[in-house]
C-alpha cells in the first residue's frame, strides 16, 4: 500500500504571498554585478514585510542600474524613464496616487550627473520614495566614462585619473531635506536588508546610497568602488535590526547600547551603536560624521539619519485620501451652478 | 466671417472725414509699470457695456518697468475683433515714444496728449487735445504716492467725453474691476475719472469724427483672456494634476487656474484638494511630472512656451513611445531662443507637430478664441486619454493674454470617459492583457493603473524597445511591428480631431487655408478682397493636425489656396507639403507674417493681391 506524501507546505509570507510574486524576469546585467545584490534584497525584503507587491510602483531612469527594476517585484507596475529624470516622473504618479508605495532606483551617473537636478528638488520637497542608488562611480551602460560621484583621484580602466572630487549624494540628501539618510555596500546582504526594510517603513523621502561595484568597468586596482576597496574601507556606522510592527519584538538588546526609532507605521529601527553613541535624530552629527569619514578615505554605512515628524510633499498638498487620478466624475467636475457663476463674473 | 451675423462687406469702412461712429481703434501708450492695465481694461469694458463688439491688445516689453506699452482698443459695429493696423485715436502719455507714435497716424486721427509734451507741433493734419495732467490729478488725489497710478483715469474721463461714451458705464466697468473689496480705490479713481471728464467738456468745443454710439451687439458676452478660458477648461475637464514652469504668455493660465481650483475644486465633505498643483523645477521636471501622473490615471496637464517645448523634447518622445495621455498647452511666442517674449506667432508648429528624435508625431488643437479655448481643452483630455498620447493645444499670446469678447461657455454635456483602462474586474474576466496589442483595429491598446489588485495587472513601461507585453526588445520585427502601429494610430486620429470650418464663397477661385488666431484678419481680408476687389475667397479655418479629408477637398475645389502662417518659415505650409500630393501642393502659396503683433487683415489683403497680380 502506498501512503501518499503530502507535498511540503509552500513557503509562503504574511499576506500568503510566495516569494515568486516578488521577483521580475531573469537579469541581463553581468555576472557579479553589485546592482544584482541589491535586487536581491528588494525582492527579500518585500516578501519578508509582506508588502502588497500591486501597492508599488517601481522608477528608474537610464543605465544598468535602471533596467534593475524589471529584474524584481514583477507584479509591481514600474516605470523605466529618461536619463536623470525619475525624480519626476515618480513624483507625478504619486501625486496621482498618494496610496502607492514608490520605489526608485537610479544609478549614480543617473542622480549626481544628469539628474543632480531632479535629485536635489526631489530631496527639497520631502517626495515620499524610497530612492535607492546604485553608485558605482562610473557609467556602465555606456562602457564605463566617469560619474558625478567618481573619487579624487581614481583611475579608469584606460588609465584616465579623476580631478574633480565626488558629489556625495548622502550629504546632499541629509542637507536639503530627505527624512531618511543611509549608505550601505551591495555585499553587506545583513545592512542593506535591514536598511531597506526600514526605509519601507518610512513615510518620507529615504535616500539609500548603494556603493554597488562594477565588475566590468570599475573593479580593478585604482578604483575606489570595487569589491576589495569598499572591504577594506567599509566603516560600519552601526549594526541595524528592523523590528516590523506585526512581528514580536523579541530581540534582545541590553539598554543602553540600542537606539530605538519609531516608523511612522509603528515599526520600530533599532541601530547598535558600534564605535560611537550615535544619535540618527541630529542631522548636524550626521554631516560632521560623513566629513570626518571623508576624511579619513572611510566609507561609513549604516543609518545616518532618520526624521519622523516632518511632513512630505503629498502631505503638504493637503489632497484628498483617495487617489486624485481615479475620482469620480462628481469629485472633477464642478456644477453647471459653478459654470454659471463664472460666466456671470465675466459679463 | 465677423462675430456679428451680418455680413458687412457692403459697408466697409473707409478711412473718412465725416464722423464714423462705433468703427475705430484707440491707441494708449504708456510706459510699463505706471498702472495703465486698469485704465485701459476700464475702457474698454465700458464700450462692451454700451453693447458695441470691441477687443483690447496689450503690446508689452519682456521688462517690469519704465519700458513703451501699448494697448490697442478697437471698436467695431461690423464684429470685427482682429487687430487693425490704422490707429484712430491716440492717447500719448509716453515721453520717449511720443513723437513717433504721431507721426505714424494717418491724417485726421485724434491725439490725446500730456499737455508738457507739446505734440500739437508736430503735424497741422490731426485733431490734437492737450491735458495738464499733472494739474488735474493733484486735487484729486491728496496722496502724492499714488498720482502716477490714478492720473492714468484722467484719460478715461477725457476719451468717454470726446467718444461720447456714457460716463454711467465708466463707474460700473470700474467698479467690476476694482470689486466689493476695494471700493476706497474704485471711488479715487471715479474721482480722476471725473476731472478728466469736466476738464474735456470746458476745454475742448471742437468735434472729433469719432463716436461711440450704443448698440446692443454684445448681451450676454463675456470678456475673458484664452488664458483663463483654457484654465476654466482643465477645471471641467476634470483635470487632477497639474505641473508647471512660469514662462511668459503662459504663466497666467495656471495663475488663473489655481485661483479657480482653490475656489471650486476643493472637496466640500473634507475641505481637501481634489487636485494638486505643482510648481516644477523647469520643463524637464513639469512634463516629466505630467507623465508620470498620466501614467497613474491622472487627467495630467502642463503649460509652456517655446523654450519650454524644447526643453520637453526628450520626455515628449516618452510620452509618445509608452503611449502616455497628457495635455500640453503651449501658448506661442516669437522665437527662436528667447526671441520677443511677450510678442505673438505661430512659430512652435513644425517643432511640436514633431516633437522629440525619432519617428514621432503629435495631435495639435488649434483654439481660435475662447469659447474653443474651453471646449478645445475639454475634448483634448478625451482625445488625449482615448489615444494614450500626449495631445497639445496651440495657443498663442494674442489669444493667451489679450482680453477678448466671447460667448458664455456652455456646460460640458458629455460625461468624462477615460480611455481604454482595465481594472481588477475586467482583467479577471480577460485573464490577462497585452498592453501594446491591437486589439480593436484602432492601434490603441489597453492599458492598466498602478495599485491594480490583480496578478495580471502590472507591465512594465519603457521608453526602449518592446514588444506588445511590453517586454524588452530588440527584435527587428517586434520593432517594426509596434512603429508601425503608432503610425496606424495616428492615421484612426485623423478621423477623431475637431474637423476644420469652411466660410464657403460660392465659385471662389481662391480659397485661405489659416488657424488659431489668424482667423481674425483673414475673416476680415475676405471681406475686404470682395469690397474693395470683387474677389470671392472661400476660408478653411483648420482646427487641428493631423490635417483630415476636409482641407483635401478644399484644396481640390480651389484653383489657388493661401495658407496663412505667423512665421517666418511657412510652417503650416511645410506641414502639408509632408504628406499632399504634388497636384495639390502646387496650388499652395504662402501668406506670413511675423513681426510679433496680432495679424491685422490689411496685411493678409495687401499680400494676397499683390500675389493675384491686381
Ligand atoms: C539624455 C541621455 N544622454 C546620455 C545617455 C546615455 N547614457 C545611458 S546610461 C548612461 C550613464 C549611466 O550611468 P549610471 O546612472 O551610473 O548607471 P550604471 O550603468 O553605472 O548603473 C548614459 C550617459 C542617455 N541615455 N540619455
Ligand atoms: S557594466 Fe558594470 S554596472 Fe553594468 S551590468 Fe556590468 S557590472 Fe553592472
Ligand atoms: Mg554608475
Amino acid at each position: 500500500m502506498s501512503t501518499t506524501v503530502p507535498p511540503p507546505p509552500k513557503k509562503v509570507n504574511r499576506i500568503g504571498l510566495e516569494v515568486l510574486n516578488y521577483k521580475g524576469s531573469k537579469t541581463t546585467l553581468c555576472a557579479g554585478c553589485g546592482h544584482n545584490s541589491i535586487s536581491e534584497r528588494i525582492v527579500e525584503c518585500f516578501y519578508e514585510l509582506g508588502v502588497e507587491p500591486w501597492t508599488i510602483a517601481k522608477f528608474s531612469g537610464i543605465g544598468c542600474s535602471s533596467k534593475s527594476p524589471a529584474y524584481f517585484l514583477g507584479r509591481s507596475h514600474g516605470f523605466n524613464g529618461v536619463h536623470g529624470r525619475m525624480p519626476a516622473i515618480a513624483t507625478g504618479a504619486l501625486l496621482a496616487n498618494r496610496t502607492l508605495l514608490g520605489v526608485g532606483v537610479t544609478g549614480d551617473g543617473d542622480t549626481a550627473s544628469i539628474g543632480i537636478g531632479q535629485f536635489i528638488h526631489m530631496v527639497r520637497r520631502n517626495m515620499p520614495l524610497i530612492y535607492v542608488i546604485e553608485n558605482n562611480g562610473v557609467y556602465g551602460l555606456t562602457k564605463g566614462q566617469f560619474s558625478a560621484t567618481a573619487d579624487l583621484g581614481s583611475t579608469l580602466k584606460t588609465g584616465t585619473v579623476n580631478d574633480l572630487p565626488p558629489f556625495d549624494c548622502c550629504a546632499l540628501a541629509l542637507r536639503w531635506g530627505a527624512t531618511f539618510v543611509a549608505r550601505s555596500f551591495s555585499g553587506d546582504k545583513k545592512q542593506l536588508q535591514a536598511i531597506i526594510k526600514t526605509a519601507i517603513a518610512h513615510n518620507g523621502l529615504s535616500v539609500i546610497d548603494v556603493i554597488s561595484p562594477c565588475v566590468t568597468f570599475n573593479d580593478h586596482q585604482g578604483s575606489t568602488k570595487s569589491y576589495s576597496y569598499m572591504k577594506e574601507h567599509e566603516s560600519m556606522l552601526h549594526e541595524l535590526d528592523f523590528v516590523p510592527y506585526y512581528e514580536d519584538i523579541a530581540v534582545e538588546i541590553p539598554e543602553g547600547e540600542v537606539r530605538e526609532v519609531e516608523m511612522h507605521d509603528g515599526s520600530h529601527l533599532r541601530i547598535r551603536k558600534l564605535h560611537r553613541d550615535y544619535d540618527p535624530t541630529n542631522r548636524l552629527a550626521a554631516a560632521t560624521l560623513l566629513e570626518e569619514a571623508d576624511a579619513r578615505g572611510e566609507v561609513l554605512t549604516g543609518v545616518l539619519y532618520v526624521n519622523t515628524s516632518k511632513p512630505t510633499f503629498l502631505e503638504q498638498l493637503d489632497l484628498v485620501d483617495q487617489p486624485i487620478a481615479t475620482l469620480p466624475e462628481s469629485k472633477t467636475r464642478p456644477s453647471r451652478a459653478v459654470l454659471d457663476q463664472v460666466m456671470e463674473e465675466l459679463r | 466671417m465677423s462675430t456679428l451675423e451680418a455680413s458687412p462687406a457692403e459697408s466697409l469702412p473707409e478711412r473718412p472725414h465725416h464722423s464714423v461712429v462705433n468703427d475705430f481703434s484707440i491707441q494708449i501708450a504708456t510706459v510699463n509699470g505706471s498702472g495703465s492695465q486698469t485704465a485701459n481694461t476700464v475702457l474698454m469694458r465700458s464700450i462692451f457695456q454700451m453693447g458695441i463688439p470691441v477687443s483690447g491688445k496689450n503690446m508689452f516689453p519682456s521688462n517690469i518697468a519704465g519700458l513703451p506699452t501699448w494697448f490697442t482698443i478697437r471698436a467695431s459695429k461690423h464684429g470685427y475683433i482682429g487687430r487693425r493696423k490704422e490707429i484712430d485715436f491716440l492717447v500719448a502719455m509716453n515721453p520717449e515714444t511720443a513723437r513717433e507714435d504721431v507721426m505714424k497716424l494717418d491724417s485726421g486721427a485724434a491725439v490725446v496728449y500730456d499737455e508738457p509734451l507739446k505734440l500739437n507741433e508736430l503735424r497741422s493734419d490731426l485733431h490734437f487735445f492737450p491735458v495738464p495732467f499733472d494739474k488735474l490729478v493733484a486735487p484729486v488725489c491728496p496722496e502724492a504716492k499714488l498720482r502716477k497710478l490714478v492720473r492714468n483715469m484722467i484719460y478715461d474721463g477725457v476719451v468717454a467725453r470726446l467718444l461720447s461714451i456714457e460716463m454711467d458705464e465708466i463707474r460700473t466697468a470700474l467698479i467690476k474691476q476694482f470689486g466689493k473689496k476695494k471700493a476706497k480705490a474704485a471711488e479715487l479713481n471715479w474721482g480722476a475719472c471725473q476731472a478728466g471728464y469736466e476738464f474735456a467738456a470746458q476745454a475742448f468745443t471742437q468735434s472729433i469724427p469719432f463716436k461711440v454710439e450704443r448698440m446692443n451687439a454684445t448681451a450676454g458676452k463675456i470678456i475673458i483672456d484664452g488664458n483663463a478660458a483654457c484654465a476654466l477648461g482643465c477645471m471641467f475637464a476634470g483635470c487632477t494634476v497639474v505641473t508647471w514652469y512660469p514662462i511668459t504668455p503662459s504663466s497666467s493660465l495656471v495663475e488663473t487656474m489655481i485661483g479657480y481650483m482653490k475656489r471650486f475644486r476643493v472637496d466640500p465633505e473634507t475641505g481637501k484638494a481634489t487636485f494638486a498643483i505643482v510648481q516644477a523645477e523647469d520643463e524637464l521636471a513639469s512634463i516629466g511630472m505630467a507623465l508620470g501622473a498620466g501614467w497613474a490615471g491622472a487627467r495630467a496637464m502642463t503649460a509652456t512656451a517655446g523654450p519650454g517645448i524644447s526643453l520637453m523634447s526628450e520626455f515628449i518622445g516618452l510620452g509618445y513611445y509608452a503611449e502616455i495621455p497628457v495635455v500640453v498647452f503651449d501658448v506661442e511666442r516669437v522665437g527662436p531662443s528667447t526671441g520677443l517674449p511677450t510678442r505673438t506667432a505661430q512659430s512652435d508648429l513644425i517643432t511640436t507637430a514633431l516633437l522629440s528624435h525619432g519617428d514621432t508625431r503629435h495631435p495639435l488643437f488649434f483654439p481660435s478664441s475662447p469659447e474653443e479655448c474651453f471646449s478645445m481643452t475639454i475634448e483634448a483630455f478625451e482625445f488625449a486619454e482615448k489615444f494614450q498620447t500626449p495631445t497639445f493645444i496651440m495657443s498663442d499670446l494674442d489669444l493667451g493674454m489679450n482680453n477678448w469678447m466671447a460667448d458664455a461657455f456652455p456646460y460640458p454635456e458629455k460625461p468624462i470617459t477615460r480611455g481604454k483602462v482595465l481594472n481588477a474586474e475586467d482583467l479577471e474576466r480577460l485573464g490577462g492583457f497585452a498592453r501594446y496589442k491591437d486589439i480593436d483595429g484602432d492601434g490603441v491598446g489597453y492599458r492598466t493603473l498602478p495599485g491594480t489588485n490583480h496578478p495580471a495587472a502590472s507591465y512594465f513601461t519603457r521608453g526602449s524597445g518592446h514588444n506588445e507585453k511590453a517586454q524588452y526588445t530588440e527584435r527587428e520585427d517586434d520593432y517594426v511591428n509596434n512603429m508601425d502601429r503608432l503610425a496606424h494610430k495616428f492615421e484612426v486620429m485623423r478621423k477623431h480631431v475637431p474637423e476644420p470650418v469652411e466660410r464657403v464663397a460660392e465659385g471662389a477661385k481662391i480659397g485661405f487655408i489659416a488657424f488659431g488666431t489668424s482667423d481674425y484678419a483673414v475673416n476680415e481680408s475676405c471681406d475686404q478682397l470682395k469690397a474693395e476687389y470683387q474677389i470671392e475667397a472661400g476660408y478653411l479655418r483648420l482646427r487641428a493636425y493631423p490635417f483630415t479629408e476636409k482641407m483635401l477637398d478644399f484644396i481640390r475645389r480651389h484653383d489657388r489656396v493661401y495658407v496663412v502662417d505667423q512665421n517666418r518659415d511657412a510652417q503650416l505650409l511645410g506641414l502639408m507639403r509632408l504628406e499632399l500630393a504634388p497636384d495639390l501642393i502646387a496650388k499652395l502659396r504662402s501668406v506670413r507674417y511675423y513681426g510679433g503683433l496680432p495679424l491685422d487683415a490689411r496685411t493678409v489683403t495687401d499680400d494676397v493681391i499683390k500675389q493675384e497680380g491686381k
